[in-house]
C-alpha cells in the first residue's frame, strides 16, 4: 500500500508546486498570501481524501472550490491596492529567502560601488586638486569617477568572465589616458570634444558590462538601450530630489547663521552626483519588469509632436525660400536633431511588440525619420562648401562624422520602416539593424576621444 | 435557500470577529466553522475571507502569527485584539437592533409565513 500511496503523494506535491508557480505570477499575491492559500488548499485536500477521494481528484475539487486565481487576485487587489503600485526595492516586503539574499547582496554591492564612486571623486583632493580651482580637471574626468563603478556593479551582477573584466579595465584606463595624459589646453577645441565624447565612450564600456553575459545577443543590446533610457529617467528624478535637498540644506543652515556652501559644493554635490549614477543603475536593474518603462512612453508622446514640428519647418522653409543661416553651431544643432529623432525611433522600437502588424504609429515614425533626413540633407548641402573652404578643425570633423553616421543609420532605418509599413519586411529587421549599429557609435566616440587629439596636433 | 451575496458581505466582519473571539484560528478552520454554524447555508469564498482577515489585521482588530505545531505544516493563525473585541461588541449591538426590529415586524404581523409563502421564492 505504501508504494502507490507515496506515488500519489509525489503527484500531489507536483501539483501543489505547479499551483504555487501560478500563484507567484500574481503581483497581487505576496509570498505569505500564497503560503496561506496553499495551507487552505491542503486543508481542503486532506478533508476530501478523508471522505474517500483519490489524491488527484481531491486536488482538482479543492482547487475548483477555491475559484479561479483571477477572481481571487481581484479580491486581494481590492484590499491591497498599494501592491499594484510599489512592491519595488526599498519596501522591506519579504519575498522568500532566496530573493531576499539576492536583494541584500545587490544592495550591499550598490553601497560599496556608491562609496567607491564617492571616494574616486574625492581622491584627487589628496593630491591638491580642488574642485573649484581645478574645475577643468574634474570636468574632463567626470565620466571616470562614476561610470567604472557602475560598470563594476553590472559586471558583478552578470558574473562577467575575467577576460571581459580585463577589457573593461583597459577601456577605462584608455579613458583616463585620453582625459589626463594628452597635453590639451583647457580651452582648446579638443578638450571640449573629449569632455563630450569621453562620457559617451565610457557609457558604451558600461554597455559592454551590461551585455557581458551574452555579448552577441541582439536582445541583450536592446535591453541595454532600454536600460539607458530608464537610467536617464531615474537619474533626472534623483537630480531633482538632490536639488531640493541642497536648497533645503542651504536655506535652513543659513537661517541659523551657518553658510554650508563649502559642504554643498565640496561634498554633497560631487559625492551625491556620482553616487546617483550608480544608484540609478541599481534601481533600473532592481525594478525592470515591475513598472511601466518611462522612456518608451515619452517617445510615444513626443513622436507626433516632433513630426509636426519638422514637417512645419519643411513647409516654412519651402515657402520662405530663404537659405538656412549656417552658424558655427548649426551643424551641432542638426546633429542633436538627428540624435533626438534616433532616440524617438529607438525607444519606440524598444517597447514595440515585434509581431504586431504595422499601424498608424509606424507611418508617423516614417514621416518623422524622412522629414529629419530631408532637413539634414538641406543643411549638409548648405555647409559642405564652407567646410572645405576653411579647412578642417577637430570640431568640424567630429560634427561632420557624427552627421554621416546618424544619416547612414536613419536612411537605412527609413528604408526598413518603409518596408515594414508596406509589409515587405519584418519588424525584427529594424530592431537588428539598430542593435547591430550600436558598436559604430561606440567606436566613433572612442576615436574622437582617443585619436582626434593627436591627429589634430592637440588643437 | 441561499443567503444573498450582500447579506453575506454585510455579516462577514461580525461573523469572523465572533469566531475569533472563541479563540485563535486559521483561515480554513474559520471557513469550516462558518459552514458548520450556518448548516452550509452561508457560502463564503476564499476571495472573501482572506482579504477580510488582512483588512481586520490592518485595522488592528486582529493580529496574526505564523505557527507550526509539531508534525504540522506552518500556518497563519489569527487572534482577536482588544480593539477587535470592542468592535465586535459594537457590531453586535447594531445587529441586535436590526434583528429585534425584524422580529417585531414578523411576529407582529402574525402568521405571515403561511399567507405569503410565494414571496419567499425569490429571496
Amino acid at each position: 500500500m505504501t508504494a502507490p500511496d507515496s506515488h500519489s503523494q509525489d503527484g500531489l506535491e507536483a501539483q501543489f508546486a505547479q499551483w504555487r508557480q501560478y500563484a507567484h505570477r500574481r503581483p497581487e499575491l505576496r509570498q505569505s498570501d500564497t503560503e496561506e492559500l496553499e495551507d487552505h488548499l491542503r486543508g481542503s485536500v486532506d478533508e476530501l481524501i478523508g471522505i474517500g477521494l483519490r489524491a488527484d481528484e481531491a486536488f482538482l475539487v479543492a482547487v475548483k472550490r477555491m475559484g479561479g486565481l483571477d477572481d481571487l487576485s481581484r479580491e486581494f487587489a481590492r484590499e491591497h491596492s498599494e501592491r499594484l503600485w510599489k512592491q519595488l526595492v526599498l519596501t522591506g516586503e519579504t519575498d522568500g529567502p532566496a530573493a531576499d539574499t539576492r536583494k541584500r547582496r545587490d544592495l550591499l554591492a550598490t553601497v560599496i560601488c556608491v562609496a567607491g564612486a564617492a571616494m574616486s571623486v574625492k581622491l584627487p583632493e589628496l593630491f591638491g586638486m580642488g574642485i573649484e580651482e581645478d574645475a577643468a580637471f574634474y570636468g574632463r574626468n567626470l565620466g571616470l569617477f562614476a561610470l567604472p563603478w557602475l560598470a563594476a556593479f553590472l559586471a558583478w551582477r552578470r558574473k562577467a568572465v575575467p577576460a571581459l573584466a580585463g577589457v573593461l579595465l583597459a577601456l577605462f584606463a584608455a579613458g583616463a589616458v585620453a582625459a589626463n595624459v594628452y597635453p590639451l589646453a583647457d580651452d582648446s577645441q579638443s578638450a571640449v570634444l573629449t569632455g563630450i565624447h569621453l562620457p559617451i565612450a565610457l557609457w558604451f564600456a558600461v554597455g559592454l558590462a551590461y551585455v557581458s553575459d551574452d555579448l552577441r545577443s541582439s536582445r541583450r543590446r536592446m535591453d541595454f538601450i532600454r536600460f539607458t533610457g530608464e537610467w536617464f529617467v531615474y537619474l533626472s528624478l534623483i537630480a531633482c530630489g538632490g536639488g531640493v535637498l541642497m536648497g533645503i540644506v542651504f536655506g535652513t543652515f543659513e537661517a541659523i547663521g551657518i553658510t554650508p556652501d563649502t559642504f554643498i559644493a565640496q561634498w554633497l554635490l560631487p559625492c551625491g552626483g556620482v553616487g546617483a549614477v550608480v544608484v540609478a543603475g541599481w534601481l533600473v536593474e532592481a525594478k525592470q519588469s515591475v513598472v511601466e518603462n518611462m522612456a518608451p512612453v515619452l517617445a510615444r508622446l513626443f513622436t507626433p509632436l516632433f513630426t509636426a514640428v519638422l514637417l512645419a519647418f519643411l513647409v516654412a522653409f519651402a515657402l520662405t525660400r530663404g537659405g538656412i543661416d549656417v552658424e558655427r553651431e548649426a551643424l551641432i544643432l542638426f546633429d542633436l536633431l538627428l540624435v533626438v529623432v534616433l532616440g524617438l525611433l529607438l525607444y519606440s522600437i524598444s517597447a514595440r511588440d515585434p509581431l504586431a502588424p504595422p499601424g498608424l504609429f509606424d507611418k508617423l515614425q516614417l514621416a518623422l525619420v524622412v522629414s529629419a533626413l530631408i532637413i539634414d540633407v538641406l543643411v549638409m548641402l548648405e555647409i559642405t562648401g564652407r567646410i572645405t573652404e576653411y579647412g578642417t578643425t577637430p570640431n568640424k570633423a567630429a560634427a561632420l562624422g557624427e552627421n554621416i553616421i546618424l544619416l547612414a543609420n536613419l536612411t537605412w532605418s527609413a528604408w526598413l520602416v518603409l518596408g515594414f509599413v508596406r509589409r515587405r519586411a519584418p519588424f525584427a529587421a529594424l530592431e537588428r539593424w539598430q542593435t547591430g549599429y550600436l558598436p559604430v557609435y561606440a567606436v566613433w566616440a572612442w576615436i574622437v576621444a582617443l585619436v582626434f587629439p593627436p591627429l589634430f596636433g592637440y588643437l | 435557500m441561499r443567503v444573498t451575496k450582500d447579506l453575506v458581505a454585510a455579516s462577514a466582519t461580525p461573523m469572523v470577529l465572533g469566531i475569533l473571539a472563541e479563540g485563535e484560528s486559521y483561515g480554513y478552520a474559520i471557513l469550516r466553522r462558518i459552514h458548520e454554524l450556518s448548516g452550509g447555508e452561508l457560502e463564503w469564498t476564499e476571495g472573501l475571507l482572506y482579504p477580510l482577515l488582512h483588512r481586520l489585521e490592518r485595522l488592528g482588530l486582529a493580529e496574526s502569527s505564523w505557527q507550526s505545531a509539531a508534525g504540522e505544516r506552518r500556518r497563519k493563525y489569527y487572534r482577536i485584539t482588544e480593539k477587535g473585541l470592542g468592535e465586535l461588541a459594537e457590531q453586535r449591538r447594531q445587529w441586535d437592533t436590526v434583528v429585534d426590529a425584524l422580529k417585531q415586524i414578523w411576529l407582529g404581523s402574525g402568521d405571515l409565513r403561511t399567507r405569503a409563502m410565494p414571496l419567499e421564492g425569490p429571496a
